[in-house]
């Protein structure tokens, strides 16, 4: 208990230095995904090879060999300064992106093909369809992977801790360094992430439930 | 694509042009990406033959074999530990003594939500400070810390997988091995733990790809496995003024890359395989199984329903 007490600012600063690291990463994560999944289910082949060699890129690369690269190779290849706050949101984005791409990509796959030919026969446009018919059936089957790839990022984002991004797991280093006792460092930590995982499964079930429509 | 898209009818003429334009647009990007890094890599000069001539070194290529063969051996003592705490924790949590079963629910939840580098960190901070005491682990603290942490988290993945294929398995096999007078071991070392492994077995594989990747956490721990072995072997060596980071850093991804890629084919591979024989329960996919538990199982249930493989 003292080790949280005494060290208060910093755990306070490490929970949201992960909770903000955590939703930038996934906004970008998001944005970049669903771009990539455009690319790969669109009619255009080098558009498609690009998606597809992004994804097998990122999904077969470890995060530390990223983090490596957006550290030390990315700022002296091309001329630039980023602070480590934007390497980290910049390696856990591209990461996680991949994943969130195959999670929309199989989602638009699983709608059955009828409906957009039925949607279709009735006069409706593609934006029309997309948007009133194939979305809303893939959000619901997209959101349960979401919400697995939204915790897996919030455990990964751990690594720009290590890397001296304020950061929880930058908090445990800090403090066992100091020579405190690991194990409740750990517990404190662990909580902390616990807290976040629960708010994010949280937050999935109610979207789930609020779109739970029986299909 | 097969031409059979939910989002698009076969193109007719004007879309074929619009097509036509969007491809080659998209090619001078794609290629123009291309273009500028490799421009950029000239200018910085990383394409200098020097800078590649390092690999021609006898001593660069032992020093990136022996960092392949760590990792390799911190990821097959990690995969087969994993795999066995994977089915030992299945089979607690499926246990009918209920503190067995609390106990394994609890252990899976509280470290499948932990990160992973939280946990090997715990653990060799702790293998330190009790090094003397410990015998051949404190030793080699670095290793056990690493190795035990990935066993405990994939084990945790491993053992809900595993649970997902026991579920799988039709209640009538179990109430007939019953019926036959077959113990409650029995049903499950020769009837439901075979199925199970046998419909998982590509899911565990994309599981034991995870594994892989996670082993580069070592670097953190500063492990000498493949990433901690390049990144001090590029510190140490400098060709033209200056570390050669990134002509290290794209050999080790390839490596790395192609590791993945080996394993996830052999899990595809079998998926494949899986799907062709007509019996037992259906093949899972060979996808990460970072979805919940429900996920997997409806994913079971829709192979079944599509008939892609007769559930007895």
């Amino acid at each position: 208990m003292n080790v949280l007490l005494d060290y208060l600012p910093e755990f306070r600063e490490g929970f949201i230095g992960t909770v903000l690291l955590t939703l930038a990463s996934g906004v970008l994560a998001m944005v970049l995904g669903v771009l990539i999944a455009g690319f790969r289910v669109s009619p255009v082949p080098p558009l498609r090879l690009f998606g597809t060699a992004w994804v097998t890129l990122f999904r077969n690369t470890p995060l530390t060999l990223l983090f490596l690269i957006v550290w030390f190779v990315i700022p002296p290849l091309f001329g630039l300064s980023i602070s480590p706050w934007t390497k980290a949101l910049l390696a856990l984005g591209c990461y996680t992106s991949a994943f969130v791409c195959e999670a929309v990509r199989s989602g638009i796959n699983t709608v059955p093909l009828g409906q957009a030919e039925a949607a279709r026969s009735i006069g409706m446009t593609f934006s029309q369809t997309l948007r009133m018919i194939i979305l809303p059936q893939a959000t619901r089957t997209v959101l349960p992977p979401l919400s697995s790839i939204f915790i897996a990022l919030t455990k990964n984002s751990a690594i720009a801790g290590a890397f001296s991004v304020a950061e929880l797991f930058g908090v445990q280093k800090l403090l066992s360094d100091k020579g405190y006792a690991a194990g409740l460092i750990f517990v404190w930590v662990a909580l902390g992430y616990l807290i976040i995982t629960f708010a994010i499964s949280g937050l999935f079930r109610l979207l789930e439930r609020r779109m739970g429509v029986a299909r | 694509m097969s031409g059979s898209s939910v989002l698009y009818d076969a193109p007719g003429p004007k879309a074929q042009v619009r097509n036509w334009i969007y491809t080659i647009v998209g090619s001078l990007v794609v290629l123009g990406l291309i273009a500028f890094t490799l421009y950029r890599m000239n200018v910085t000069g990383q394409l200098k033959p020097e800078v590649w001539n390092i690999f021609n070194n006898a001593g660069v290529r032992a020093n990136i074999r022996d960092g392949v063969l760590t990792t390799l051996k911190v990821f097959a003592v990690a995969g087969v530990l994993s795999l066995l705490l994977g089915l030992l924790l299945a089979v607690a949590r499926l246990s009918e003594h209920k503190p067995v079963s609390w106990f394994a629910t609890g252990f899976i939840e509280l470290f499948r939500a932990i990160p992973l580098l939280i946990t090997i960190y715990a653990l060799w901070v702790l293998f330190l400070t009790y090094k003397d005491s410990l015998g051949t682990i404190g030793e080699n603290a670095a290793f056990w810390a690493l190795v035990i942490g990935l066993t405990v988290y994939n084990g945790c993945v491993q053992a809900e997988v595993i649970r997902a294929g026991i579920n799988a398995v039709p209640r009538g096999q179990v109430e007939a091995a019953y019926a036959l007078g077959l113990r409650k071991s029995q049903v499950m070392t020769m009837l439901l733990l075979p199925q199970a492994v046998r419909a998982m077995l590509p899911t565990m594989i994309s599981q034991l790809v995870v594994t892989l990747k996670d082993t580069s956490l070592g670097y953190i721990i500063t492990y000498s496995e493949l990433l901690f072995a390049a990144r001090t072997m590029a510190n140490n060596i400098i060709v033209n003024g200056e570390n050669p980071i990134t002509a290290v850093v794209i050999v080790v991804g390839a490596i790395y890359i192609a590791m993945c890629l080996a394993l996830s084919g052999l899990a595809n591979w079998i998926e494949r395989r899986g799907r062709r024989t007509p019996k037992g329960v259906a093949v899972a996919p060979a996808a990460e199984p970072i979805v919940e538990m429900s996920e997997i199982q409806q994913t079971l249930s829709r192979n079944t329903g599509n008939g892609t493989n007769n559930g007895v």
